[in-house]
């Protein structure tokens, strides 16, 4: 499965502080879109208003509309728990669970909310997860191990792991490589092609190399000054970003004039 | 030869390594054979020991720097200095604690034996008898204590650090301070006032000593978990969240458990702290020479007010009175080193492994 995000005049604040302003656009389901943009712009608050994962901050709050496959994400009777359900995460840093075995860190979506399961069934889980993570062959020996043993790229694919899992609609990836070395980013980056066949996939990014190389689609954001908003510049298709940009704030940030 | 010399890393020459150990032990014995020699001179055979360390020290310190910083040069000599400083402060304040387990262990052992841990003192006056009334009172107090004051610490430790915001946060924060530093004694009366509302005055009773040790338990309790729990990396709770796990089960199923270990040894040392409590059981669990197991009734005996009044009351046979208040110490202070061994294996035993 994988869904359509629909995104109408979406304001995001922090308190009284606006984050990002008034952003629309549509996220292709099965395809790769990716947020750039220079720090502090707004990427990174507006992926987590996608699984209403800014809610964890006190005072954060959203206006405007979240559709997903036209159902309204901030609807007075969703809940924030359910939509997360649907919409899997992977952070910047790896954050395994440092108390459960790789393979209890790929089962927690389902452990950790009491869901009760055959031993067949688990192990087919893990099975498919890890495969599809591309971790299968690296840990399948010593799967009762504890996850915090692998090492960094490693830990990232379990977390990757973990979230498809559940099976998701949307994966949403907050820099994902951005603490691996290229090795590592090389295997996120291969897999997160592969996961598009079957997930919508978001990824922000710091790396323009990467979103070049593995997005479909492109959204530009920039901030005016400190203090004020986040803004979507521009938001095409990946070739048009990367080559021949409509904003001239854009073309001097994918050519490395400034940002 | 000329080359290393020239070599910028390259400093003065150290001393080798056997000359610090080697005038310490020189100049305490010279500071010795001067004290035997004046001691000698003026007709009194006792050595007082601690002029003679003063002396070995500082003579050992003046001759070390003075040397060190001949052939080492000034910072190396500095160096030495501060080390001697360092080194004496830990051993001063390693003596007393090992003067008094010395003490309690070669006092108490005289009594350290099976009719001690099998016996009450009911009908004993003199010689014989033992502590087992006041160390089943001691388990069965400090139990009922740690069962009242570990879910509440724990659970108001959460509410602090995962769900408190604002003014009420602050104010549990505050009394938790508070009390901290409540006098012992006082949450002793505390603990008698209340019983003496429902059971009138005069009322002895263990579970009002149990309620006593657990007000002195909870802000430690509290305090231990809550710095637990403060350290679990918000990735963890984010990466739960994310799952679409609640908030509830994020932290009963990957906070706490992240946590154990520290939170066990918290615990731990809470009781080893009430355990030793004297002042609050004296007041209202009393003390007593016969055998009771029942905390909700009457007088029941525990291990420092045993110490205590066997020392304070002694009858005819004196030395039978203060051997077994010795034997009673190092009992109580076996007790808390076990429990502080037991903490140190669940603190191995739960810590997340990686």
């Amino acid at each position: 499965m994988s869904k359509r995000i629909e995104l109408k005049s979406l304001d995001v604040y922090y308190k009284a502080f606006l984050a990002v302003e008034d952003v629309s656009m549509v996220i292709e389901p099965k395809a790769i879109t990716a947020f750039i943009g220079p720090s502090g712009c707004g990427k990174s608050t507006l992926i987590r208003t996608l699984n209403r994962m800014h809610e964890v901050i006190p005072g954060a709050r959203v206006e405007g509309q979240l559709l997903m496959d036209g159902e309204d994400v901030y609807g007075p009777d969703v809940d924030p728990v359910r939509v997360r359900r649907q919409v899997g995460m992977v952070f910047q840093r790896p954050n395994p669970f440092p108390t459960m075995s790789i393979k209890d860190n790929v089962l927690s979506g389902y452990k950790l909310n009491n869901s009760r399961m055959s031993k067949a069934e688990a192990e087919e889980i893990t099975e498919k997860a890890l495969v599809g993570a591309n971790l299968w062959n690296e840990v399948k020996d010593r799967l009762e191990k504890p996850g915090s043993g692998l090492s960094g790229g490693q830990q990232q694919r379990l977390c990757i792991a973990r979230a498809i899992a559940v099976e998701p609609d949307v994966i949403l990836m907050d820099e994902p490589t951005s603490a691996l070395d290229p090795i590592s980013t090389a295997a996120i980056e291969d897999l997160a092609v592969e996961l598009k066949e079957h997930f919508t996939v978001v990824i922000v990014t710091h790396n323009m190399q990467q979103a070049s190389r593995i997005s479909d689609m492109t959204a530009f954001f920039n901030i005016a000054g400190s203090g004020l908003p986040g803004k979507l510049i521009e938001y095409d298709k990946t070739e048009k970003v990367f080559s021949n940009p409509t904003e001239q704030q854009t073309e001097d940030y994918v050519s490395g004039r400034f940002g | 030869m000329t080359t290393q010399l020239n070599s910028s890393f390259r400093g003065t020459q150290d001393l080798p390594k056997w000359l610090s150990p080697s005038l310490l032990v020189g100049f305490f014995l010279a500071s010795f054979g001067l004290q035997v020699l004046l001691a000698s001179n003026s007709d009194s055979a006792d050595i007082n020991f601690i002029p003679v360390a003063i002396f070995g020290l500082l003579s050992f310190t003046l001759a070390l720097y003075v040397i060190s910083r001949v052939i080492e040069g000034v910072r190396k000599a500095k160096d030495r200095l501060v080390t001697i400083m360092v080194s004496t402060a830990f051993s001063l304040a390693l003596i007393p604690l090992l003067s008094l387990a010395y003490t309690v262990v070669t006092k108490g052992v005289a009594r350290f034996d099976a009719e001690f841990f099998t016996f009450s003192m009911r009908n004993v006056v003199g010689e014989g008898g033992g502590a087992l009334h006041a160390i089943i009172g001691t388990i069965e107090i400090t139990g009922i204590a740690t069962l009242i004051s570990v879910p509440i610490g724990i659970m108001a430790a959460i509410y602090l650090v995962e769900y408190g915001r604002g003014t009420v946060a602050r104010l549990v924060t505050f009394f938790v301070d508070v009390m901290t530093g409540v006098p012992s004694i006082v949450a002793g009366l505390f603990a008698y006032a209340l019983f003496v509302i429902f059971f009138g005055p005069g009322v002895r009773m263990g579970l009002g000593g149990a309620i006593a040790l657990s007000l002195l338990m909870i802000p430690v309790v509290i305090r231990a978990t809550e710095e637990m729990l403060k350290i679990v990396p918000n990735e963890l709770r984010e990466a739960a969240y994310a799952l679409g796990v609640p908030k509830w089960l994020t932290v009963l199923k990957v906070v706490l458990p992240t946590s154990l270990a520290g939170i066990a040894t918290g615990i731990m040392i809470a009781i080893a702290r009430v355990i030793g409590e004297t002042a609050p059981l004296l007041l209202i669990a009393g003390f007593t020479a016969s055998m009771n197991y029942n905390p909700l009734n009457e007088r029941m005996m525990t291990l420092p007010v045993f110490v205590y009044t066997s020392y304070a009351n002694q009858g005819v046979d004196m030395q039978a009175y203060v051997d077994r208040a010795w034997a009673g110490a190092l009992t109580l202070m076996l007790i808390v080193m076990v429990l502080n061994l037991v903490a140190r294996l669940i603190s191995k035993y739960f810590s997340p492994k990686g």
